[in-house]
């Protein structure tokens, strides 16, 4: 593995974090608990897919294979895609996208201030406009877990099965390689062993708040990262490629 | 010839798609406007990574310039946009036109901070309240007045 290499497969990480979780929280589009919320899932879905747009087009042109963003997005197969099995998890109930969405912008909201800071200078422009619109996800996503958590018991005991669903995907946000370590060398890359303590405690944080318990559970399941998906990005993938698929190089 | 002023003057014609109010010059989306050799050179920069509006821009500023002088519109990402940069004329169209433009105050922490204090633009009351972080498009929120009860957009503040 060359540098150019371990650069496409470490943007690929983040724009497939972005991609994927971009077309899941959209498939809220229609079906938001009440309009605001409606409107806060396509905003929200908007701003993750124009990150992947930009991402997917660095990746590409690291490449260097002729690709284009589009090419990357609809055209790979699910073993090519990096993103962590947490963004690919179904919507489930409100309270399960909610817990989803929460574990994930305390990731990247560490994740984005760290690259905004790499020596590469089109992950660190295309991070500083990222952490903007993430900030806002945070605060959404974290207000919906306290006042889910703080609420009915019902809402409560709900929002609580959803965080003890999903921590056990939470771990893999932080997996490391040998890519990294490539990329750690010449400061490119972010060092992700140093945010996981940040990550736990700005959780914990949150999760105190909202009177829910943090899972006790230590079984973590990894594979996105190496292209080892759950069955649920393969339906996601039917969908999100279908138009490229059936009329090959289409276009709006 | 055409000048660089001369240039920015019909910029000012290039309104945003989704906020027909304001022009792309009042937003402050236009970072750079370069002259050489007849060739003009125009950067732009999106205000939300995912700004579906970016390419109508694009194309409202080849139209323009057509016949006037040959153009390349480039975008870029850093220094990433911020409403700073919306000027004084482009907060005061926003007023009128029912929209609170943002608020100079960062939002100091992310979590846990009360919500901006949003004068409402139709009574001028501070007694509103945020219905939602996210608005009609990427850059509102959704708020509301308490004395008037007019529902009303906010711009809100991107640092
Ligand atoms: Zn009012």
């Amino acid at each position: 593995m060359n540098r150019e290499q371990a650069l496409f497969e470490y943007t690929l990480r983040i724009a497939d974090d972005s991609l994927i979780l971009g077309h899941r929280v959209s498939e809220w589009c229609g079906h938001g608990p009440i309009l605001e919320e409606d409107i806060a899932m396509t905003n929200i879905a908007l701003d993750l897919v124009g990150q992947a747009t930009n991402f997917l087009e660095y990746a590409a042109k690291v490449d260097g294979k002729g690709k284009t963003a589009d090419d990357l997005a609809f055209l790979r197969y699910d073993r090519d895609y990096r993103n962590a099995l947490l963004v690919e998890q179904k919507n489930g109930h409100f309270g399960d996208t909610m817990a989803r969405q929460f574990f994930f912008d305390v990731f990247r909201k560490l994740f984005f201030e760290g690259l905004t800071k790499s020596t590469d200078e089109t992950l660190a422009a295309i991070a500083e406009k990222s952490l903007k619109e993430t900030k806002y996800h945070l605060k959404h996503s974290s207000e919906w877990v306290i006042r889910l958590g703080d609420g009915t018991e019902e809402s409560h005991q709900k929002i609580q099965e959803s965080i003890n669903n999903l921590w056990r995907f939470t771990e893999e946000l932080f997996f490391s390689n040998d890519v990294d370590t490539m990329l750690l060398e010449s400061g490119i890359a972010v060092d992700l062993n140093a945010l996981y303590p940040l990550w736990k405690s700005q959780v914990a944080h949150v999760l105190a708040e909202a009177t829910l318990e943090i899972p006790s559970g230590t079984f973590q399941q990894k594979g996105g990262r190496t292209g080892f998906h759950s069955e649920h990005l393969g339906y996601l993938l039917a969908e999100m490629q279908y138009m490229q698929r059936a009329y090959p190089g289409m276009e709006w | 010839m055409v000048t660089k002023n001369e240039i920015w003057q019909l910029l000012e014609q290039v309104s945003d798609p989704e906020i027909p109010v304001l022009t792309i010059v009042d937003l402050g989306i236009v970072r750079e406007v370069e002259l050489e050799d007849n060739h003009c050179t125009i950067t732009i920069t999106p205000t939300y990574s995912g700004c579906p509006a970016m390419q109508v821009i694009e194309k409202g500023i080849e139209e323009l310039l057509e016949g006037i002088i040959s153009v390349t519109v480039k975008s870029t990402l850093s220094p990433a946009w911020t409403t700073d940069w919306l000027s004084e004329n482009g907060r005061n169209k926003l007023r009128e036109y029912g929209i609170a433009p943002p608020e100079h105050e960062v939002d100091k922490s992310v979590l846990f901070a009360a919500p901006t204090v949003v004068p409402c633009p139709l009574c001028k009351s501070s007694n509103t309240k945020m219905v939602s972080q996210f608005g009609s498009t990427a850059c509102k929120a959704h708020y509301q007045c308490n004395e008037c009860m007019e529902p009303f957009d906010y711009f809100k503040c991107l640092k």
